[in-house]
């Protein structure tokens, strides 16, 4: 058996509303399939499922908000389907729900313990689109079972679980969410702050050259160049690429970049572009495109939530120099970039007007110092001067 | 030189694609010779889906080079009502 818990979903995410379930009990999953929307303070996101086999129970319900880590439902993993469990067993996880026991504002009893609802696949269909946990309802059709009309009474009475609701006052608990990850991070990571100015002449150049052979749906922007100079840069200082829990400095394997990606209505998050260092650019690009649109439509996966390994925000179109960021725990670093300007710059003793860009970085010295700090950086504008071979 | 009618029609289009990239944008009240950057939130990832939006919708080929000439409103007009070359 494999629990699913709930998921953290970013820094400092103490709980989540379950919006609703992509599967039902009897079910199979694949490891990385979606199996639930959970909504947090910053976005509605799809939650993929770290097992592969059949849903055994669901146990939470579609508008229950429950702390991280409580069990959600509970998997019977394939490779475990002939260990010969009771069925009482089976049902045994539900005790190991954590009390206290999260806000449910169901009566308990009031849910069928075991057994299929009796319900046609229609009425089925409309409670999953309408937001609305069958198992909680009193069915008025033959023997109980529950009609179409029910799951639509239900949907009218229950407007604290439609969608708009959960999202009215996101902006607030937004507000709170990067509010309190910023404060733990001025709190415990002393940081440290550098920055170099980076000739992006030749990388606008290439761009500019590689964009005219590009159709316009395949084009690349400078950002995507940014992104992976940093990610192939992390393989030259990988303790840039650390994670800090509980005291100590756990390297991460793989490079995913956390990109800040501002949302229309007020905020930001930084979902994770996975394996930056080892796309092509084209490649990088789509996935970029990608994020951005999920972000602001508010579909992003919990993965991309919870992975990123080191950040890069870049604020230069809103006409800064130089952006000095907070670096978002657990990380411990990011890289900030200020806009593209023409500056006059000295190469071969004259003086040239040249394209540049600020590049800074805030670092964690619990776990680096200013030397390796300096040498990460020197390693991005070195890249960028090649921008053939990222 | 289009009519009057079709340019009310491309303008109309134009609009459409904006509202889908920038939902807050007020194209009602848009200023036609106002960059659009310098009206609403638009960076650089939105305006290039501008400009893969208005190659979809008009099948205009759109160089890199040409970009300036769709920031504004009044510029897209006399872009995509020229004849192609």
């Amino acid at each position: 058996m494999a629990d699913f818990v709930m998921p953290t979903l970013g820094a400092d995410m103490t709980e989540g509303t379950l919006v609703q379930w992509k599967k039902r009990e009897g079910d199979h999953v694949t490891k990385g399939e979606i199996i639930a929307e959970v909504d947090t303070e910053k976005a509605a996101i799809d939650v993929e499922c770290h097992a592969t086999g059949v849903i055994e129970r669901l146990i939470i319900r579609p508008g229950d908000k429950v702390p991280v880590g409580t069990i959600m439902a509970v998997i019977r993993e394939n490779d475990k389907t002939t260990t010969g469990r009771t069925g009482a067993q089976a049902v045994a996880p539900q005790a190991t729900v954590p009390a206290p026991a999260p806000r449910m504002d169901r009566v308990p009893g009031s849910s069928p313990q075991a057994g299929r609802l009796r319900m046609s696949p229609a009425a089925r269909k409309l409670a999953v689109e309408r937001g609305i946990d069958p198992s909680g309802l009193q069915g008025t059709g033959p023997e109980g079972a529950i009609t179409l009309e029910d799951i639509e009474r239900a949907a009218a009475v229950a407007p604290e679980l439609t969608r708009p609701a959960v999202a009215a006052d996101r902006q607030t608990r937004m507000r709170q969410t990067i509010a309190a990850a910023m404060a733990r991070s001025k709190r415990e990571i002393p940081h440290y702050y550098l920055s170099t100015t980076i000739d992006m002449g030749p990388a606008i150049a290439w761009l500019s050259e590689a964009n005219q052979r590009r159709p316009v749906t395949e084009r690349l922007l400078y950002g995507v160049l940014l992104i992976k100079a940093v990610a192939l840069a992390l393989r030259q200082v990988p303790e840039l690429n650390t994670l800090w829990k509980e005291g100590q400095a756990i390297r991460s394997e793989r490079i995913h970049i956390g990109t800040a990606i501002s949302l229309r209505q007020g905020g930001l998050v930084a979902p994770a572009l996975h394996d930056a260092d080892r796309l092509s650019l084209s490649d990088l690009m789509k996935n970029f495109q990608d994020l951005v649109k999920r972000a602001r439509a508010g579909s992003l996966r919990s993965s991309e939530m919870s992975d990123p390994t080191m950040t890069v925000t870049s604020l230069g179109e809103q006409g800064v120099e130089t952006v000095f960021g907070v670096i978002y725990p657990p990380q411990v670093a990011l890289v900030g970039f200020g806009k593209i300007v023409e500056r006059p710059w000295v190469a071969n003793g004259q003086v040239l007007p040249r394209p540049v860009i600020m590049a800074s970085l805030s670092a964690d010295h619990r776990v680096t110092d200013g030397h390796r700090g300096g040498l990460f950086l020197s390693e991005i504008d070195r890249l960028l001067q090649e921008p053939q071979s990222l | 030189m289009s009519t009057t009618t079709d340019g009310n029609e491309t303008k109309g289009r134009i609009l459409r694609l904006l509202g889908e990239i920038a939902p807050e944008a007020e194209v009602t009240t848009l200023r036609p010779d106002v960059s659009f950057r310098d009206q609403f939130d638009l960076d650089s990832m939105d305006f290039l889906n501008f400009v893969v939006a208005l190659h979809k919708e008009f099948h205009v080929e759109i160089p890199e080079a040409d970009y300036p000439k769709y920031m504004t409103l009044n510029g897209c007009l006399a872009q995509l009502s020229a004849p192609q070359s």
